[in-house]
């Protein structure tokens, strides 16, 4: 607003109090990365004695190079890369067709479908069933189970659905003029049309996928297919039980908190370099599936 | 008799003309349908083992039945009910503290009038959220060492001795729920702003006329406008109190705070997937589904009564 000098001395009082608080809380939030970043780059017994508050002390990269020669780093980073694109394109294959079938007036049983859908969201079976459930179906420690039986869920689904469900008739007859099928009207009509939406759940997939570790951490028993979250997840506990590493890695210059602080810093920096291009849809996502009249 | 025949007959012809002409969608819904089916569905047949007496080599159909068993072990072990407790107390706290905290943050990003100053400090506030739970109890773990992390540093500083926070129970709660709020409060603050956003500016504007300081404008315009969005957040909040961030908790904890951080979800993960006792964490798997369900719709008829709003 310019017209700033008309408010009172009590209104600015106001505004600049509500800036400092704002910014200390922007401060507090981002203070963590930059001390995990600091300790990542300081030496190992700095680190380990706690005297790093928010810059490097003695910088050394010595914890880089040691997780990037870590021959189990590499894999898990590949395998993160690959659960991540892999299993959201999957996903995208699975929501995608579904959510468009269930927006279309014609469908013989749309409403029990769309509740067989839903009902999910509010009953699941738990932990333990779908644990023997994978098992059964023999999808314990492999790639393909873990991005298969993750693929989906009922939230994506309604959320691409009520979006499709908005899209005014009249944008499909041309197409269906020209003899168009429905594999083309979803193709050439509706996906063009949506594509904040499916950005919406592209990018819900990909979060997901990367910041996954539960299940990873319980399906897969062969290290060389775990991906990032896993690996560090393992690191972060011999991290807990930091007398016996600190013990082993004294001498080095690196030190158990930086090597932990390193992996950390190098699983954020993909989220960073795509955070400006996801960030102008989350606001819309949010709103898009949250609240559906 | 030959009417309804005919009837029949032609409905069996209309059905039949109708898949004819409209397959294609059909071929749309099937993958969806089977993987919903598959690992949703089945998964809810096998429920049944907690009522069984299960063992892997008998399967799920031929295992015996033993009724409500696992049901009264549950509820006659001090490790469940403890686990129990604690998932409605970290429940309440984190919506006692958590809650309106970004209802706090979307009143004032509102009040900031310099927008480079408001979009750089919304895209910090925000970021915590894409980072992964596994990072973020790094970070606690560091910050929080007695030795290495910074806490201690700073209370060092004070004057006061290092603490081991992460093996002290009663610091559990704390951390747990402060890192929640870092990593969300932000975030969640999206849909108020939103709300906020959609307020009728004239009102503003009559207040301004009127003499109306900011301060005033936030508490009687602002906040009543936003009310219909907090009741229907809140509403959804409680709907979901079971569901308490538990792969946190996984890392965080340790067998000496288990007495306040242990929840029904941690426990059912040590009970079945680590302890290999199936039937009985499926058993406290279906507890909790099912008062999940009872709070989910009982929140969601409040709900339409409320506001008209369903939920879904």
């Amino acid at each position: 607003m310019a017209n700033m000098n008309l408010y009172s001395r009590s209104d600015k009082l106001f505004v600049y109090i509500n800036m400092v608080l704002i910014a200390l809380f922007t401060l507090s939030t981002l203070y963590p990365f930059i001390y995990i970043a600091a300790v990542s780059f300081s030496d190992g017994s700095a680190a380990s004695a706690g005297i790093v508050v928010y810059r490097p002390i003695a910088a050394t990269l010595s914890a880089y190079d040691y997780i990037l020669s870590e021959p189990l780093f590499w894999t898990s980073y590949v395998n993160t890369f690959i659960y991540t694109f892999g299993g959201t394109f999957i996903s995208l294959l699975i929501i995608v067709p579904g959510a468009y079938a269930l927006s279309r007036p014609q469908l013989i049983g749309r409403r029990f479908f769309n509740l067989f859908v839903a009902f999910t969201m509010w009953f699941n079976a738990g932990l333990i069933p779908f644990f023997l459930n994978m098992r059964d179906l023999n999808l314990m420690d492999s790639y393909w189970g873990l991005i298969i039986a993750f693929a989906c869920n009922a939230f994506n689904i309604i959320l691409l659905r009520n979006f499709f469900e908005a899209i005014p008739q009249s944008f499909e007859e041309a197409a269906r003029m020209d003899g168009a099928n429905e594999f083309q009207v979803l193709w050439k009509v509706f996906i063009p049309l949506s594509k904040p939406a499916i950005a919406t759940i592209i990018l819900f997939c990909m979060v997901a996928r990367w910041n996954g570790f539960f299940w990873a951490m319980i399906v897969l028993k062969d290290e060389q297919k775990i991906p990032l979250q896993v690996y560090l997840r393992q690191v972060i506990a011999t991290l807990k039980d930091d007398e016996e590493f600190g013990l082993q890695v004294m001498n080095f210059s690196y030190s158990a908190e930086t090597v932990t602080a390193a992996i950390m810093v190098c699983s954020i920096i993909p989220v960073l370099i795509f955070y400006p291009f996801i960030q102008k849809y989350f606001n819309k996502g949010i709103m898009l599936g949250g609240v559906k009249e | 008799m030959s009417n309804q025949k005919a009837n029949s007959n032609g409905r069996l012809l209309r059905l039949y003309d109708h898949f004819k002409r409209e397959w294609q969608i059909y071929i749309l819904l099937l993958p969806m349908i089977i993987w919903f089916a598959v690992f949703l569905y089945k998964p809810m047949y096998g429920l049944q083992i907690a009522f069984k007496d299960y063992s892997i080599f008998r399967g799920i159909a031929a295992s015996p039945w033993i009724g409500f068993e696992h049901f009264q072990t549950l509820f006659g072990s001090d490790q469940f009910m403890r686990a129990l407790r604690n998932t409605f107390m970290i429940s309440m706290l984190s919506l006692c503290f958590g809650f309106p905290m970004p209802i706090i943050l979307a009143l004032m990003f509102n009040e900031i009038t310099n927008q480079i100053f408001k979009r750089t400090a919304q895209t910090v506030v925000y970021l915590p959220h894409f980072i992964s739970t596994v990072i973020i109890a790094g970070i606690v773990i560091t910050a929080f060492s007695p030795t290495a992390g910074i806490v201690n540093t700073f209370l060092g500083w004070l004057g006061i001795e290092p603490i081991y926070f992460l093996i002290k129970p009663e610091w559990f709660r704390p951390i747990f729920i402060g890192s929640g709020i870092w990593q969300e409060a932000g975030f969640s603050s999206i849909v108020f702003l939103a709300a906020i956003a959609g307020v009728n500016p004239s009102l503003y504007e009559s207040a301004v006329v009127d003499g109306a300081s900011r301060w005033q404008m936030m508490w009687k315009i602002t906040l009543p406008s936003i009310l219909p969005t907090i009741i229907i957040m809140l509403i959804i909040r409680i709907g979901n109190l079971l569901e308490v961030g538990f792969e946190l908790i996984i890392v965080l904890y340790q067998p000496s705070t288990y007495e306040t951080a242990d929840v029904i979800n941690t426990y059912i993960y040590r009970q079945g997937v680590q302890g290999a006792q199936y039937d009985l964490a499926a058993a406290a798997g279906l507890f909790n589904a099912v008062i999940a369900f009872v709070l989910v719709m009982t929140a969601n008829t409040i709900s339409k009564r409320y506001s008209r709003t369903s939920l879904w």
